[in-house]
């Protein structure tokens, strides 16, 4: 493109804006619905359709480990997997700050593009704004996505049941304390980056494997923990999950330690949880370690008949040294925009 | 608020904790009532699962360790007055933010509604922003106890030696002994009205090791000398508790009252003097409102007149107006160790932390937060 820097010009719908389409975003998403270029996307699919659909306003856009660009397509295709679909098209929308240096767009718009080829996924369609200076924080993504069911009744929040396995794809807190240390400025003595991965090629070998896969979540914003506390409330159930089993990597923990965090109320951007009746854990787990998003796969808990030392929604922790206490849901936190 | 961490992996050993866990319930030798009064005890304590480990007869207490649940009403009030004016910007530690004002109105509401409110991590944060922005006038909210104290005087000379003209502070900073010695003097009437026999009642104190970092040991003399209570300084992982737990049990059962030092990998027993004598020349003792506790002598912080210009409530003409107690609320009875926060008839239903009455829910180390965050299981 001929300028540095993105004008309003490129929102008005004329010779630039078409400019910025083509040689941009065309280019980098290349895939044929788009490249008709007609006003909708025509899209064949079958069965039920699961749909998701999310806004992405991290701050800063581009961190160790991802950018703003793959968290988009990542957070989407995430969702979307969590229902045990195939997720198969994502629209986009920009909101882009007047000022905002081309090069830095083509490399996420780029991003973006990688992204979508490793989920397998295509980007059929979008839309460009941009807003004068001030308007918005340089960029901002909505992205939706839909993919086509497997199975029904499709795993949820609301199927987990007493006895079952909770098991966790890998660590905990990369994310959220990558982009906590980086807007705060904080030197820490061991470097982190986001976990940001697509997880559906992991959850369709899960789907295929063990057909009895109750519960699927990707615990992102409010962590393991919110997660754990929304299923547990969904399906009316209790969970216990022992401290020691979950996995956080050494540079999140001291991260943690110095800014006073817990990993598990950390956003991730890569991991699920998958709880299974027992007997299928240790093949789902199997399953799970076979792919590089889920090496890291272990079971962290269990979950529990309400009524017996815990009600129905709650969450326990068990502690290293055996202690017990719950494990709530966090009160709106100061948290900056981790996604 | 940040604090130096003096965490260590070797005192937060589960099987160190489970030894000293049987040490604890061999050497116990009747019923042991401990407070602590630092909002990190208190979260560690419950987080830990401590809590749930204690042998029985020994009864935790939260005291009103956390700062930013003692922060008063009226200097709430203040700090909302300040963030209402054009062209200042409020900087303040994250923590401050959800703290209800009189009409229930917080910072975070404040900002929300326009105000410029900024969260720092450290007060030097807050002069660099008023470096950054020389048309605005930035007030640091200055709370906490010793431990903050000392960087926020360091940070008002800073300011004076740059002769910084749009930087102040409006200071609410508060001093742990007397609020000790308040709690004590209660403790003793409360019991001696009741008998004996009551429920209420301290028999000893777990000191916070941040504060003591600052003060050393000998300013918390008078809780042995005076009211004959024994007390440890102790750090933060559930092995410094557990040990300085044992501490004071021996002591009991010697029959004696000291002020011990668990800490001493990270507590000098004279503190530390320097930080003290910066925190002198700036900040003069005065009387401070305390949340749910009420007008302690002696136990805040003032600026003093050399540093006038610095002083937020001086340069824009503040006073704290007196402010009724929230309704209904035990927080009082809570902060003495009076009752636990269960027995309070509004926990868990009108006040939550999503929706505080009282200070004790307010900061998620007051000790109502902790009871409904971990629960008493
Ligand atoms: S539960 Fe709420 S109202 Fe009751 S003592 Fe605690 S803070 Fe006060």
């Amino acid at each position: 493109m001929s300028d540095n820097y993105i004008l309003l010009d490129y929102g008005s719908g004329g010779k630039s804006a078409q400019r910025l389409v083509s040689q941009v975003f065309v280019r980098h998403f290349a895939n044929p619905v788009l490249e008709t270029l007609d006003d909708a996307a025509l899209l064949h699919m079958n069965g039920p359709i699961a749909m998701s659909t999310d806004g992405y306003t991290v701050d800063p856009i581009e961190f160790p480990g991802g950018d703003i660009g793959c968290l988009a397509v990542n957070g989407t295709v995430n969702d979307v997997a969590m229902l045990g679909a195939v997720p198969k098209y994502l629209s986009c929308g920009f909101i882009i700050e007047e000022g905002l240096p081309m090069d830095v767009l083509e490399r996420i718009v780029a991003s973006m593009g990688n992204a979508a080829k490793k989920a397998g996924v295509l980007i059929v369609t979008g839309d460009t704004k941009v807003v004068p200076k001030g308007a918005a924080d340089k960029l901002f993504i909505t992205t939706t996505g839909i993919g086509e069911v497997q199975r029904t009744p499709a795993p949820s929040g609301h199927n987990a049941k007493p006895g079952d396995a909770v098991l966790l794809s890998g660590s905990m807190g990369d994310h959220g304390l990558t982009i906590m240390a980086l807007r705060e400025g904080l030197p820490l003595e061991m470097e982190t980056r986001s976990d940001c991965a697509p997880l559906n090629h992991m959850v369709a070998a899960l789907m295929q494997a063990i057909p009895q896969v109750h519960t699927l979540r990707d615990p992102t914003r409010g962590g393991l923990a919110t997660t754990l506390n929304e299923i547990a409330g969904q399906s009316g159930v209790a969970i216990e999950v022992e401290e020691s089993q979950v996995p956080v990597n050494p540079g999140v923990a001291a991260g943690c330690a110095v800014l006073g965090l817990d990993p598990l109320y950390l956003a991730n951007e890569g991991k699920l949880i998958c709880i299974v009746p027992q007997e299928f854990a240790e093949q789902a787990l199997a399953t799970m370690r076979s792919f590089p998003e889920g090496a890291g796969a272990v079971q962290v808990g269990t979950v529990l008949e309400p009524g017996k030392g815990l009600q129905q929604g709650q969450v326990a922790l068990r502690t290293p040294m055996g202690g017990r206490r719950l494990l709530g849901m966090l009160e709106g936190e100061q948290l900056p925009r981790i996604c | 608020m940040p604090q130096a961490s003096f965490s260590s992996k070797e005192f937060a050993d589960p099987e160190l904790c489970k030894g000293l866990l049987r040490t604890l319930r061999d050497e116990l030798d009747g019923p042991l009532r401990f407070m602590e009064v630092c909002g990190s005890h208190t979260v560690a304590i419950f987080r830990s699962g401590l809590r749930s480990l204690l042998p029985e007869g020994i009864t935790h207490l939260s005291g009103p360790g956390c700062p930013v649940c003692v922060t008063h009403d009226s200097e709430i009030a203040a700090f909302l007055a300040l963030a209402e004016k054009d062209n200042v910007t409020i900087a303040t530690f994250g923590d401050l933010m959800r703290v209800p004002g009189p009409k229930g109105m917080s910072l975070k509401q404040a900002k929300a509604q326009g105000a410029r409110v900024q969260v720092v991590y450290s007060p030097l944060d807050a002069l660099a922003l008023a470096r950054q922005e020389p048309e605005r006038h930035v007030v640091f909210l200055g709370v906490g106890f010793e431990t903050t104290a000392p960087g926020v005087a360091a940070t008002i000379q800073t300011a004076a030696a740059q002769k910084l003209e749009n930087f102040s502070v409006l200071c609410c900073h508060k001093l742990v002994p007397p609020a000790l010695e308040a709690l004590l003097q209660t403790s003793a009437a409360s019991q001696q009205e009741v008998g004996a026999a009551s429920q209420g009642g301290i028999d000893a104190f777990l000191l916070p090791g941040h504060v003591s970092t600052i003060l050393g040991v000998q300013p918390y003399a008078f809780i042995a000398q005076q009211y004959h209570t024994p007390a440890v300084v102790a750090g933060f992982d559930p092995a410094d508790i557990l040990q300085a737990l044992l501490l004071l049990v021996r002591m009991r059962k010697q029959g004696k009252a000291e002020v011990l030092n668990q800490y001493s990998r990270a507590v000098q027993d004279n503190g530390n003097p320097r930080a003290r004598a910066v925190m002198d020349a700036v900040f003069s003792t005065v009387d401070a409102p305390w949340r749910g506790i009420g007008l302690l002598p002696g136990s805040g912080l003032a600026i003093r007149p050399e540093y006038a210009a610095f002083d937020a409530m001086q340069r824009f003409s503040l006073t704290l107006a007196p402010t009724p107690e929230p309704k209904g609320c035990k927080c009082g009875a809570v902060l003495q160790g009076l009752l636990t926060p269960p027995q309070c008839p509004l926990f868990g239903k009108a006040c939550t932390p999503a929706n505080p009455v009282g200070p004790c829910m307010v900061s998620t180390e007051g000790s109502c937060a902790a009871y409904f965050a971990y629960g008493n299981l």
